[in-house]
């Protein structure tokens, strides 16, 4: 490794930098809750949209009712997309003939792309057809993502309002996500992405022949629409097998380095987003500070162990691409698990132990360095409360943040939110490390094979939707237990935030006095991290201890299983 | 609100969006697709006449030793599906396969004393279908593929400026490796007269049997 492997990062770090608080500023005119009345092509389809549905956006709901839109969505959203799956077969625009999914696969895939987890426990190109990809898949991926910034906006709205039983709309929360900066931005990614040579094709691929005589399917779909989607979303569900990782799916570096701007470009948007509707721009500066040293801090540790954890004869491109080398499919699975949006350009089963133990450490975080579209900052936010909870009794005041008092009931639907996944991760890989079924799946001897489990449970709880996919995810245990931990997982990141942004919207907001633990200095920013880290690390350190610590060690001293 | 108009209202949102989000944007991005880059959105295929003989974005299985060798494939070179070994970087069967590797190359191109196998030649990629090589292994792979074909040296050497020329650099200088696109290689070897066999013009193949050797 060398000083030239460092630029790329950088450079990547920067662009974010520059791209975010424009991204950011759009965003409040487009989803801020005084916004100028809009005109143009994507307002008339807003307004279409809600008069296609019967919605009136202006209808203000209580968090009881926000909660009850968005699971009644959901419901229908995972419902039809596991009948669509059942029977694709006799479906249209299923040019390879492919069979009905199986139940289990069928559910197993809709509540992963409901809950924006997007584990693919089957291979897109042998396994749904162009249909499902687009009607089941694709649409989705947008709504899950959606339901995410309508949840931030609602905490927002919380923030911001005083003594109101309501926080917004739920459907126009979601409609004003999708329209104005999902569908925008994926129309522009997909259109250069094609530029690249990502494919878009409705039609079924050529059998081609070479001279010799050796005969190859060009498996062809509606690609670009979808990977520009996955990445933006957050979602991270690939239309192949192996994800961006596939020449259709990311054929040069520079496809590579737009898709992976688009895995953190919204989540860091959103941060300055909610700085600017609070009214809090320092705080803002303050939460994205904090989730840089974060990933930085992993990525370090991340390149470091790839480039320099054995001597020169382990070389290290198993589960990479020549057009990306090291340094990319780190920084990309880096980003990846700090995001839940878990699409990888190279295979992280083979990463080096310590690497590999990062992009499962991001996961066990939370996912709040940046984090999934909408529920990444609402996570952060949650650590913030508990953060200021925890230097409050320090001190012996009542905490508050932004003016307005955290209680019990807020304490206690944040400690819900922090904790539900940890205890999905925890408890669902020692019952798979303890029955057979759970076992079978393991495809590596010592502590790799318990790694594979604990990634596997750490991703669907957390919504991430990487894997050490050499795990055989397709039996009905794992698809069973691991569409709980995500559904699980979903819930809990989603309705407690609600449930608070209820409390706080009634809430009166006290002056600011010399005695108020101000939440937007280096000072608490410091608190903060340690108490994501402590939180994070104390929970998993054993179960890391028995998989990628332990397996780096014997790495390091060349043994082999 | 009442329990019933909630879930209307949901069924009514899910119906437009399935619309709009699966059917509209998708065929917007194909006719977009379709008009500003055809050929890239229809898979970067390869024609020979009209006949469709690859996509420059996938490797093809190993076609002799007249040809350059990709990466090594997980899923042998398949398109359904690709696939990646997820080897753990601790298994005995990743370190099994390395070895392997190393020497099959080695004997193939017989590299002069000391050249090191570069890394890529030795592990899997990740899709199973990587078209590119590094520079090194293209340039390593070329004296035999010149030797196969019975060029001269004067064409040996062509060969090798084929590859300069060829080569794909880094993003801005820092993004991805450099590298050579093993798909495309092969495929000029086959359609530039000077690097074809003169023999199999009409259908014969020169090359020595590997197995009088």
């Amino acid at each position: 490794m060398t000083v030239h492997d460092w630029i790329p990062p950088a450079v990547y770090i920067a662009v974010l930098a520059v791209l975010s608080p424009p991204l950011a500023a759009y965003l409040v005119r487009v989803l801020g809750e005084n916004r100028k009345p809009f005109r143009g092509p994507l307002a008339l389809l807003e307004r279409g949209i809600f008069q296609a549905a019967g919605i009136d956006p202006a209808v203000e709901m209580t968090a009881r009712t926000y909660i009850l839109s968005l699971l009644a969505f959901h419901g229908i959203g995972l419902a039809a997309l596991t009948v669509l799956q059942m029977l694709q077969g006799r479906l249209p625009l299923n040019p390879a003939g492919l069979a009905n999914v199986p139940f289990p696969l069928a559910f197993n895939t809709a509540v992963s792309f409901a809950t924006n987890t997007n584990w693919q426990a089957y291979s897109g190109e042998t396994t749904l057809s162009p249909l499902v990809q687009s009607f089941g898949l694709g649409v989705q991926n947008f709504v899950s993502a959606a339901a995410g910034m309508a949840v931030l906006q609602a905490f927002i709205r919380g923030v911001v309002r005083q003594g109101r039983d309501t926080v917004g709309n739920f459907w126009a929360d979601l409609v004003k996500s999708v329209v104005h900066v999902l569908l925008p931005l994926s129309l522009l990614w997909a259109v250069l992405l094609i530029g690249q040579g990502v494919i878009q094709s409705c039609s079924a691929g050529p059998a081609a022949v070479t001279p010799s005589g050796a005969a190859q399917t060009v498996p062809l779909g509606p690609v670009a629409s979808q990977i520009a989607i996955k990445q933006l979303g957050t979602n991270g569900g690939g239309y192949f097998g192996v994800n961006s990782a596939h020449p259709f799916e990311n054929p040069t570096p520079f496809s590579d380095f737009l898709e992976m701007l688009a895995i953190l470009l919204i989540p860091s948007a959103l941060v300055f987003m909610y700085a600017r509707l609070t009214g809090q721009k320092k705080q803002g500066w303050m939460l994205w500070g904090v989730m840089l040293f974060l990933l930085i801090a992993g990525l370090s540790v991340a390149l470091a162990a790839e480039f320099h954890s054995r001597g020169p004869d382990w070389p290290a491109m198993e589960g990479k691409e020549q057009r990306f080398g090291i340094t990319d499919s780190v920084l990309w699975a880096v980003n990846t698990t700090c995001a839940s949006n878990g699409s990888v350009n190279a295979m992280h089963g083979s990463l080096s132990p310590a690497a590999g133990g990062v992009a499962m450490l991001n996961i066990m975080l939370g996912e709040v360095v940046f984090g999934g579209v909408g529920v990444g900052l609402t996570g952060m936010l949650m650590f913030v409360f508990v953060s200021v909870f925890i230097a409050g009794l320090m001190v012996g005041r009542t905490p508050e943040y932004l003016g307005k008092k955290i209680e019990a009931s807020e304490i206690k639907m944040a400690m819900i939110v922090l904790l539900v996944p940890n205890a999905l991760i925890l408890l669902g890989a020692g019952l798979a490390a303890s029955v057979p079924a759970g076992l079978a799946g393991r495809s590596a001897a010592g502590p790799h094979g318990f790694s594979e489990i604990l990634y596997a449970f750490a991703s669907a709880a957390g919504n991430n939707g990487s894997a050490f996919a050499g795990l055989g995810a397709g039996s009905p245990f794992y698809c069973t237990t691991l569409a709980a931990a995500m559904l699980a997982g979903r819930l809990a990141a989603l309705l407690p935030v609600v449930a608070i942004a209820g409390g706080l919207a009634a809430k009166r907001r006290s002056p600011e006095t010399a005695g108020t633990l101000r939440t937007d200095t280096a000072l608490f920013a410091f608190v903060l991290t340690g108490v994501i880290l402590i939180v994070g690390a104390l929970t998993f350190f054993p179960a890391l201890c028995l998989g990628p610590i332990v397996e780096q060690g014997l790495f390091g001293l060349g043994r082999l299983f | 609100m009442k329990v019933r108009s909630v879930w209307l209202k949901a069924f009514g949102l899910w119906a437009a969006l399935t619309l709009l989000c699966g059917g509209a944007y998708p065929l917007l991005v194909t006719v977009v697709g379709r008009l500003l880059f055809p050929e890239k959105a229809g898979g970067s295929l390869l024609r020979s006449g009209e006949k469709v003989v690859g996509s420059s974005l996938l490797a093809r299985a190993p076609a002799g030793p007249g040809y350059f060798r990709p990466r090594p494939s997980a899923c042998s070179w398949s398109t359904l599906p690709s696939g990646a070994s997820n080897a753990a970087p601790t298994g005995a069967a990743l370190t099994d396969s390395v070895r392997i590797r190393r020497a099959r190359f080695q004997t193939e191109n017989e590299p002069a004393d000391g050249a090191e196998v570069p890394a890529e030649m030795l592990c899997a990629s990740a899709s199973g279908l990587d078209p590119h090589i590094s520079v090194e292994s293209a340039r390593l792979q070329a004296g035999r593929v010149a030797r196969e074909r019975g060029l001269d040296e004067k064409t040996g050497a062509g060969l090798q400026k084929l590859i300069e020329d060829r080569t794909e650099p880094r993003l801005w200088g820092l993004f991805g490796l450099p590298r050579v696109n093993v798909t495309l290689m092969n495929f000029m070897l086959d359609t530039i007269p000077e690097f074809r066999n003169f023999h199999q013009e009409d259908g014969h193949d020169a090359r020595p049997d590997p197995a009088e050797k």
